[in-house]
């Protein structure tokens, strides 16, 4: 018996001025899996990661119709408070954003906007957010030194332990390995598959492969339609939709 | 006829050279000028004197004073009215109406010459608002005058922050007032510094605005409702009402010393600030 959904989309449209980046987009989500996002380049993954902790928001022009509930609360009521919601959602970016702080605050800075303030408190957070992402090792004695200085996959993992400094129930990350080297990839695919135990993950992922070494299941997206969604091994190697065929096996994308 | 690459670049060369030496030589020139002429009479108690016989002798000490004061009343003033209006227009709303409005206003003020400035301060602040002629009728004043340089830098030294550092805040729980304290502001504080520098460069060079706003008294200031005289009027006086070149070129000599020392000061703190940051 499947459990709850733990994010359910239904009838989801969401347009940036006159253009449509997601086209009727109904979808569940179960939790404590590796849900993938495959598709080609401007298929509309981004913005679905983006619709779902209302990053949108920050964009001129961006309306949706439709709904989006996480554990059944509709995330674009009225009532609802983006801070919190966002706390919720995780999101890791593409390329690594270190904010121009020290290792320590870049983990520390979500902690802090939510009122934590006591510094023992904060280390217990830092010191167990880094440990998740597997960088605490490596970073342990230059806590103090500037993010900027860690190498690009070591601020990658750094953005997975500020999200995870939060304790979200979900976390989206957009191709996180796209700027990084095979061994930076290894460790970070590593993490991902140790964060499936706690939290509902959604990964768009850098290519084909990693969405097979990694995902439970996957939805397929082109243009901004849901072509198929179905368990990882069935989209890889018996896909419904010929689309979804031709792209898994390279024939375009 | 057909010149060579080879002189082309040379030509093209000299012309900078040029360019570039007559700049230099015309501050070096206006500095050497100014500094043979003043430095000698700087000593000690030109600086702690007070002018006497109209300043024909004595010091410069409450110039000094009225100077300080009112270039931090104006910057004090501009300084937040400045940064929040460009977090203003950068963070709280987008290219409308309103926000061209402002731009316009505000690149309109910035090419009012400085004595239009001195008169709407008389009117407005010394009549209309009864300040009378005072530190902060002329700190007012000021203020209004740097308030479009302050704009202008702040606003692009909060333009160029990455998009992404905004994107990463509000992801992680930021609200926007969260987002401009701590990650807006402390990383557009070097280009906010420029413009504050500035208005400080224009607040002690200013005379006109201020005569018709501080007034030009040689008592040492003693509050803000206080008039006062700054060094640039001083030195305008002395020369231009020929009470005594010597002492105009004195204190010439010590407000560039004066400027050089909060430039200094000025590129010491944004060091240590940048040090503190890392980077």
């Amino acid at each position: 018996m499947p459990e709850k959904a733990k994010i359910i989309l239904e009838n989801f449209h969401f347009y940036y001025g006159t253009g449509v980046a997601l086209k009727d987009i109904t979808l569940q989500i179960q939790p404590r899996q590796i849900f993938a996002i495959l598709g080609p380049a401007r298929s509309g993954k981004t913005t679905l990661l983006k619709s779902m902790n209302r990053l949108t928001d920050l964009i001129f022009g961006a309306r949706h119709t439709g709904h989006v509930f996480i554990d059944d609360q509709e995330i674009y009521d009225s009532q609802i408070s983006l801070p919190e919601l966002r706390r919720r959602v995780g999101m890791v970016f593409d390329l690594p954003t270190p904010l121009p702080l020290s290792v320590f605050g870049n983990v520390a800075y979500g902690p802090r906007l939510k009122g934590i303030t006591q510094k023992r408190h904060l280390e217990e957070i830092v010191e167990k957010a880094l440990r998740a992402a597997v960088l605490w090792e490596e970073v342990r004695d230059r806590l103090s030194s500037s993010a900027l200085r860690l190498s690009g996959g070591q601020q990658q993992r750094l953005c997975i332990a500020r999200v995870l400094a939060l304790e979200p129930e979900v976390i989206m990350l957009d191709e996180p390995c796209s700027g990084l080297d095979p061994i930076s990839t290894a460790s970070i695919e590593r993490s991902l598959i140790e964060l499936r135990e706690k939290y509902t993950v959604i990964l768009v992922p850098h290519n084909i492969q990693q969405a097979s070494r990694v995902a439970n299941r996957v939805g397929f997206f082109l243009s901004g339609e849901l072509v198929e969604e179905g368990p990882a091994d069935q989209i890889f190697t018996r896909p419904k939709d010929k689309r979804t065929e031709d792209y898994v096996s390279g024939k375009f994308g | 006829m057909m010149i060579s690459r080879h002189t082309s670049q040379m030509v093209a060369k000299g012309v900078i050279w040029v360019a570039a030496f007559s700049t230099l030589a015309v501050m070096i020139w206006i500095l050497f000028q100014v500094l043979v002429e003043g430095l000698p009479l700087l000593h000690l108690n030109f600086f702690l004197d007070s002018p006497r016989q109209m300043g024909r002798t004595g010091g410069i000490f409450s110039t000094i004073i009225g100077t300080l004061a009112l270039t931090a009343v104006a910057i004090v003033i501009a300084t937040p009215l400045g940064v929040g209006t460009a977090v203003y227009l950068r963070e709280y709303t987008r290219e409308s109406r309103v926000s061209r409005i402002i731009r316009f206003g505000t690149d309109c003020l910035a090419g009012v010459p400085s004595i239009i400035f001195g008169l709407f301060g008389f009117v407005f602040f010394v009549i209309l608002l009864r300040l009378g002629w005072s530190i902060l009728s002329g700190g007012l004043t000021l203020a209004t005058m740097i308030l479009p340089t302050i704009i202008c830098t702040a606003e692009e030294a909060v333009k160029a922050i990455p998009y992404s550092y905004r994107e990463v805040s509000f992801a992680l729980g930021g609200t926007r007032l969260q987002t401009v304290a701590r990650v807006i502001l402390p990383n557009a504080i070097p280009g906010i510094f420029t413009g504050v520098l500035l208005g400080v460069g224009r607040s002690v060079g200013e005379t006109a605005a201020i005569i018709l706003t501080a007034g030009s008294s040689l008592l040492i200031p003693t509050s803000l409702f206080s008039p006062a005289r700054t060094m640039s009027v001083h030195f305008y006086i002395l020369a231009r009402e020929g009470i005594s070149m010597e002492m105009a070129y004195a204190t010439g000599a010590a407000l560039i010393l004066l400027i050089l020392g909060i430039n200094t000061l000025a590129n010491w703190l944004l060091w240590r600030y940048f040090r503190k940051v890392g980077g």
